[in-house]
This record gives C-alpha cells, structure tokens and sequence, in this order.
C-alpha cells in the first residue's frame, strides 16, 4: 500500500485506533506510521542534525513503540506517547556516538565577560532592533535560531531542545538526562545567555 | 547594588519569579539606572520565545518529508499476526 492511499477511515478516533494496533490490525499500524512519521522524523532530524542517524532513530523509536503498544492505556495522546519515545531513542543515540567536543565550540567563548574591574559587561552594544519581535517567524530569524542552537556544545543544545523546544520541565529533563535539576538550571541559563551572544551580531540595531 | 555580571547570573531565576523579595528589589533597582542591563534582559527574553517559533514547522511538516522506503522498513518491523 502507498503512503499515498493512507486513509484516516476509522481510525480517527484514538481509543477505535489503539485496539485496532492492540487486535494486530496491519491498516492501523500503516495509519500509525504513515500519520505521525513527518513530525517524528522532524523531531528525530533536531537531536541528530544526521539524516542517517535521524532516520534510524525513528525506526528505533517505532520499533520501541510497536514492543510498549500491548501494555499501553492511552494514558496519553498517542502523538505525546509517541514523542517521549522518539526523544529517549535520540538521547541513546547521541550517547551511543563517539564524544564530539573537539568540533565544538566552547560555551565560555560565547558567554558574556565582565572584564573592567567594575562587573560592568565588555562590549554591551547597542540594544536590538525594535523590530525583532515582529521578525521571529520569519524565515531569516528561524533559521539564525536554528544555526545558533546547531553551534551549542551538545550538553547545552539538547537541555535548551528538551526545555524549549520538547516542552519537558526541569524535573522530567533532569531525569532523562539523569543529571541534578540545578544542573539543568544552569545549562539552560548558560545556553540561552550563548544564544543571545550568537544571536547579537545579527539583530542588534544600528 | 548588584554589579551587571550579578545581574545577569540571577536573570532565569528573576524571569521565573524565584529570587527573594530583597534580592528581586536589588535587580530592578540596577535596571533602573543601568540601560545596557535593560537592553541585555530584553534580548534575552527576546531569545528564549525565538528557540520554539524557530521550530514552529515541525508540528506540521510535510508527508512527503519521509521517504516511502523508510516507511517500509518501520512496517515490516511491526509485530505479525499469528
């Protein structure tokens, strides 16, 4: 079957859904798939910023799915549920992969100084541009977030993904990270605050 | 008064409402006289609502974003009926 003849049919409701993927019903499980694989892969192509990676955390992640669907409830939307896997799944993965801090840049060359004996910043610059606020849709102002956030040293990129982004609290994060929650306090300050400095050349005013 | 560097290392916590009542006074009275600390939190915060709209699209990308082979692979992994 295409992905093109996927029809929703009677799979729009969750509950009519979940026990057709729980009775094993093949139209369900190529609705499941076929319906949330564009957001999920998008998710998986954040972590990765691999398409060969991101692919295979996807299929990592529905495989892990199709494993939990007789034990899951519907607790939670699918497309929640569904999420969380892809994440944890991007996490073993980048974890999995050699360290890559030697392509990095280094957090402390992007965070502000203060370096004229009165804690006053060096360099403040003029403020941003008035505009700025009107222009974060738009396609320029995107795609400098998304630079910025790519430049990140992975420990701060994936607490501002899962903070920001993923929408996960300080608590959830700190436990998929399995770090302390002042410890994701303080990455995501640092990696907000290296943002903004990344950020500054392009939409401060003039 | 706090000093600029002060300032900023307690900015989450002042956006989040978490510092004591003398601590949240000590910062508003710096950015009452200290500009380039107005123009540093506004930036800031301009920052972090700019991290979710950069990723706006990915709550509604395209179907055809996902090759059909990799649609495949992930159904030929899905538990057969006996």
């Amino acid at each position: 079957m295409s992905t093109s003849t996927c029809q929703a049919g009677n799979f729009a409701d969750e509950p009519t859904l979940l026990a057709a993927l729980q009775g094993g019903d093949d139209r369900a499980y190529h609705f499941l798939v076929v319906t949330h694989s564009p957001h999920l892969l998008a998710v998986s192509r954040r972590f990765m910023r691999n398409e060969v990676d991101a692919q295979d955390v996807l299929q990592d992640a529905f495989l892990s799915a199709f494993k939990a669907l007789p034990s899951f409830r519907g607790d939670a939307k699918l497309s929640t549920w569904l999420h969380s896997i892809v994440v944890r799944a991007a996490l073993m993965k980048l974890r999995a992969r050699k360290p890559q801090w030697k392509r990095e840049l280094s957090i402390d060359d992007v965070l502000p100084r203060f370096s004229d004996g009165f804690d006053h910043r060096d360099n403040p610059g003029p403020a941003w541009r008035s505009t700025v606020e009107q222009e974060l849709h738009s396609k320029e102002v995107c795609s400098l977030v998304r630079q910025a956030i790519d430049r990140l040293p992975e420990i701060y990129r994936v607490v501002v993904m899962l903070r920001d982004i993923d929408g996960l609290d300080t608590q959830e994060t700190a436990e998929l990270l399995g770090v302390t929650t002042t410890v994701i306090k303080t990455r995501l300050h640092r990696a907000r605050m290296a943002l903004r400095e990344l950020l500054d050349p392009s939409l401060a005013g003039v | 008064m706090i000093t600029c560097r002060e300032l900023i290392s307690f900015l989450a916590d002042y956006l989040e409402g978490n510092l004591a009542p003398t601590e949240r006074v000590a910062f508003e009275e710096h950015l009452g006289v200290c500009p380039d600390c107005v123009n540093y939190v506004e930036s800031y915060k301009t920052t972090h609502k700019a991290i979710p709209l950069a990723y706006a699209d990915e709550n509604d990308p395209a179907p055809s974003e996902v090759p059909e082979e990799l649609i495949q692979a992930i159904l030929e992994a899905r538990p057969k009926r006996e």
